[in-house]
């Protein structure tokens, strides 16, 4: 869309290739249909659900039983995902920007197949290429992964209420689904084969992961599943799940009614045809190497989005980094995308939000002897009414204290955690040091004050 | 001879607390007068001050009840079955609230106790400068003599007492959270509509002085179900940007509480049935109108608690028109062992953070070898009505004053909660704005928001500001993705190009 602002002659290639049980969608990539929205939309339903719950602590009275029905909520959700569907097929026409819902691979140089979904083929050639692909998630490669198992592929337009479930995973997306689905009501248990969200702080994942145990969700660690089978047919089924431990030889098994695998996504970089044109990728990670224009070895083939090597797999990064480039190329700007310091949510049912260096990283990078972390317990005001969770929300900062103690890493760990750490992230982007923060007075009554 | 103690506050509120609490971490011997006298309706509460009893935390707290209200609405939407009907019941969510104060009331004592400062529940007045009587309930003197003293004693709400009945029958914000009955009928809500029934409550604001209080109890008045009008003399939340205000009224009125836009009263009366009658005249119509209702609530402004201090005998300086204790930067008074903070000094915002901030480097300035003056520049705030308002720095009207609309650029952008859209609720009031200078730094003066959470959102921006953020900054940083939030970072339409400012997530 910014480079038909300059007057270029634009392409966009959009197709889905059906998940294995043969879900697809519609233009927006990942973020819009499968990723970001539907997730934090769902989110939204079991927040609701602890609303309810507080509002009678607050004198709202109502019947004491209150159901959740999973396909009013998925019908609204997909409808909303369908809206944003069109307006970007709108916004593309408008910005008269050539789409085709085709499938692309390079044949040559400069040279692009587009293939639909009936196989007709057509050969485009353009003067520059931008690949954003992006991922898909990775399966088990055990038996009955692909036939039984569903993705965050299905799960945000599944047909009917998962039921009892089993998450297979300890990213951010398995504890993200874990989370609303257990606040939707729904059995969930997580099978994690060693650590969780890695990656991100240790001490603060594992508060999540406490969080999310005293809630009801099961967590079974050090396991991975060795075989899934049918035991009946249905919507839901039933799956019994045969898992071994990685510690030894023990094997455990389990009925669930859904079993949602969240290991890991993989590039959509193998079938695309880049070794015809010569453009290297990491061969065991399939990710895209770039140099800090986002242009691959290839001069005129450049990518953007969560195929690049050692980036971010965030919306607001690929389209800060697409952008920019288009600006780069066609307005002569020379901003580069700013990759550091990128803040970023999880939305678990304990939200956290972080910018920075997680505790570990800055320990290695500076050295334990010279930082400082600054950290306190809060509770949200909100929450003391109806007598929940005291204590377990959280808030820390690290500092580099050669460096006028400048603030390296912020992290929090609460509600609204998103909206809570946007400005602070821009307050790091400014340089904050301790000293800026605590003369910042606070905002009364509100969770970021602490 | 000797003071007793190196420090007396009198008045125990954010900022007297605080400034006691700092003060005895020194290991300096501190003492604290604290004393509540009952409202005219004979409401009275515990350590704490305003903040704690009868300001933002019972504020705040049933500001939510109300939300929560909404997210029952929502929560249809989402697929949660709900069987009809649903109705708040105050005396529940005022006793939850009432429990939660009574336990911080506590805490204070606790906390005094440990940091062992002499708490004495008495009212306070100067007999000479360094000596203070304090007076119990019962009428039982103490005189206290100090090296150092602090006047924290805040404000109260103003009656408008020129209108016959005001004081008689008119409850305040002092009263409101301490009802034990609801301040209307039974409210009946009907989900998923909210039929006001029967419970007719009026609130009445003058907004001189005062106007954020006014407007976010009558929001969560309306929130919780209660039929809630608001007279307003001239605009509400003056000192505010006014765009911003115009959309926190707008939002409110589509919310449903009701506004007499205006008017003033000019008397009250008691019917037989125990109802009020209230008579006003419209300056726009140049009529006189009445109505009545069960309860009548002033939001004519606060007064600082100065009166009954004796300040004469100290010699203490305050405001011939505001009554407020005049202050330097050091929150020095007129005399030089004599300090103020909070609510009751002149020229500060009457805001529990500066107080509290104000207090502790005072204490620290007093007693720490710390020189550290009180900023009260960019100093953030929120108006928590039903649509929250955050903002930090300058308005757009005090940056035009200031620097000319030649020398400033406005960005701004109407949003929509993603969380809105299943909800289909309406964001046409979701909406901020940035207030940058013109040239090439473009450093940020002033930020907007109005949207759910303000305050969340605002909190780490206002920060950035006081690292002195520019605009080029802010656009350099990424967003959160999907939050309210983010759509600050990618603030780019000017007020000045003309173009449309709706903006979409995705």
């Amino acid at each position: 869309q910014e480079a038909a602002k300059y007057e270029k002659k634009v392409m966009v290639l959009d197709f889905v290739t059906p998940t294995p049980l043969g879900n697809s969608w519609g233009l927006g990539g990942t973020c819009v249909n499968v990723g970001c929205i539907p997730k934090k939309l769902m989110h939204q339903a079991a927040l609701l659900g602890q609303a309810l719950q507080d509002s009678r602590k607050f004198g709202w009275q109502f019947t004491e039983e209150v159901k959740h029905n999973w396909m009013t909520m998925t019908e609204s959700v997909q409808n909303y995902i369908g809206s944003l569907n069109w307006g970007y097929r709108v916004a593309l026409r408008e910005k008269k920007v050539t789409y085709e819902n085709a499938y692309g691979e390079f044949v040559g140089p400069h040279t692009i197949k587009a293939t639909n979904k009936r196989g007709v083929e057509k050969l485009y050639t353009a003067e520059r290429f931008l690949i954003a692909t992006g991922e898909r998630p990775r399966y088990l490669g055990i038996p009955g992964d692909k036939e039984y198992c569903i993705s965050s592929d299905d799960l945000f337009s599944l047909p009917y209420c998962p039921g009892k479930t089993l998450v297979v995973g300890a990213s951010y997306v398995a504890l993200e689904c874990a989370g609303f689905l257990a606040g939707l009501g729904l059995d969930v248990t997580v099978m994690v084969r060693s650590i969780l969200l890695r990656g991100f702080d240790q001490d603060i994942a594992n508060k999540i992961g406490e969080y999310m145990e005293e809630h009801g969700i099961s967590f079974i660690r050090e396991f991975v599943p060795i075989e899934v089978e049918q035991i009946e047919e249905g919507t839901p089924g039933r799956l019994k799940v045969i898992a071994k431990s990685t510690k030894g030889n023990q094997i455990i098994e389990g009925e669930y009614n859904t079993v949602l695998l969240a290991i890991g996504r993989d590039a959509c970089t193998r079938k695309i045809g880049l070794d015809k044109v010569g453009v290297k990728i990491n061969e065991k990670t399939g990710k895209i190497p770039v140099n800090d224009e986002e242009q691959t070895n290839v001069p005129y083939i450049y990518a953007v989005g969560d195929i690049l090597q050692d980036k971010l797999e965030l919306t607001p990064v690929a389209i800060q980094a697409g952008r920019l480039l288009v600006q780069r190329l066609y307005a002569g700007a020379t901003s580069k995308c700013d990759y550091v310091n990128v803040p970023t949510t999880v939305f678990t049912p304990l939200e956290y939000g972080a910018c920075g260096y997680s505790e570990e990283a800055a320990v290695e990078k500076f050295g334990e002897e010279n930082i400082e972390v600054y950290h306190s317990h809060f509770w949200p005001l909100e929450w003391t009414v109806p007598s929940r969770d005291n204590n377990k929300c959280y808030a820390k900062i690290i500092c580099h204290i050669q460096d006028r103690e400048r603030v390296v890493g912020f992290h929090v760990l609460g509600p609204n955690a998103g909206e809570v750490t946007q400005g602070f992230a821009a307050a790091i982007k400014c340089g904050m040091t301790k000293e800026q923060l605590d003369s910042t007075i606070g905002i009364h009554p509100v969770c970021a004050e602490v | 001879g000797k003071s007793e103690y190196d420090l007396l506050v009198i008045g125990g509120g954010s900022g007297g607390l605080a400034c006691a609490k700092e003060a005895a971490q020194f290991g300096r011997k501190v003492a604290i007068l604290d004393y509540v006298e009952p409202s005219p309706q004979g409401t009275k509460w515990g350590l704490g001050g305003t903040c704690v009893n009868v300001g933002c935390i019972p504020k705040k707290l049933m500001h939510q009840a109300a939300l929560l209200g909404s997210a029952l609405k929502d929560a249809q939407h989402y697929g949660w079955n709900i069987a009809q009907p649903v109705h708040h019941t105050w005396p529940v969510m005022a006793q939850a609230v009432q429990n939660y104060v009574k336990s911080l009331n506590w805490g204070h004592r606790v906390q005094l106790q440990d940091k062992k400062v002499k708490y004495f529940n008495m009212k306070g007045s100067f007999s000479d400068p360094y000596t203070i009587r304090g007076l119990t309930k019962a009428g039982k003197e103490t005189i206290v003599t100090a090296e150092n003293i602090v006047i924290a004693t805040g404000g109260r709400p103003k009656y408008p007492t020129h209108i016959a009945g005001a004081l008689e029958y008119g409850i305040t914000s002092d009263d409101l959270f301490w009802l034990k009955e609801s301040p209307g009928k039974t409210p009946l809500v009907y989900y998923p509509f909210i039929l006001h029934l029967y419970e007719i409550i009026v609130y009445i604001s003058l907004t001189d002085a005062s106007p954020d209080v006014s407007l976010e109890c009558a929001g969560f008045l309306t929130g919780i179900g209660l039929d809630t009008t608001v007279m307003v003399r001239s605009i509400p939340l003056r000192g505010f940007d006014q765009q911003m205000a115009s959309l926190v009224t707008e939002h409110m009125e589509s919310y449903g509480t009701k506004f007499l836009k205006r008017c003033f009263p000019t008397k009250v009366e008691k019917l037989e049935s125990n109802r009020l009658q209230v008579t006003w005249k419209n300056t726009d119509l140049g009529t006189e109108e009445t109505d009545s209702f069960d309860t009548v609530m002033w939001a004519v402004g606060r007064a600082p608690d100065t009166e009954t201090l004796n300040l004469e005998a100290a010699g203490v300086k305050t405001n011939s028109e505001t009554g407020k204790i005049i202050v330097d930067a050091s929150e020095a008074t007129s005399v030089p062992h004599i300090y103020a903070v909070g609510d009751i000094t002149e020229g500060r915002p009457e805001l529990t953070p500066t107080a509290i901030a104000a207090g502790k480097l005072l204490a620290q300035r007093l007693f720490g070898q710390s020189s550290e003056l009180m900023d009260y520049d960019n100093v953030p705030t929120t108006v928590f009505t039903p649509l929250e308002y955050g903002c930090v720095g300058l308005s757009e009207e005090a940056a035009v004053q200031c620097y000319g609309s030649d020398n400033i650029e406005v960005y701004h952008a109407y949003y929509k909660p993603l969380e809105f859209t299943v909800a289909k609720r309406d964001a046409t009031q979701c909406y901020m704005k940035m207030v940058c200078l013109r040239e090439r730094e473009q450093r940020i003066l002033g930020l907007h928001f109005i949207g759910p959470n303000a305050g969340e959102v605002i909190q780490g921006f206002a920060l950035g500001i006081k690292c002195g953020a520019t605009y080029p900054q802010l656009k350099k940083t990424i967003g959160i993705h999907p939050t309210c939030a983010e759509e600050i970072t990618k603030l780019h339409i000017t007020k000045r190009s003309g173009l449309d400012a709706t903006v979409t997530g995705c």
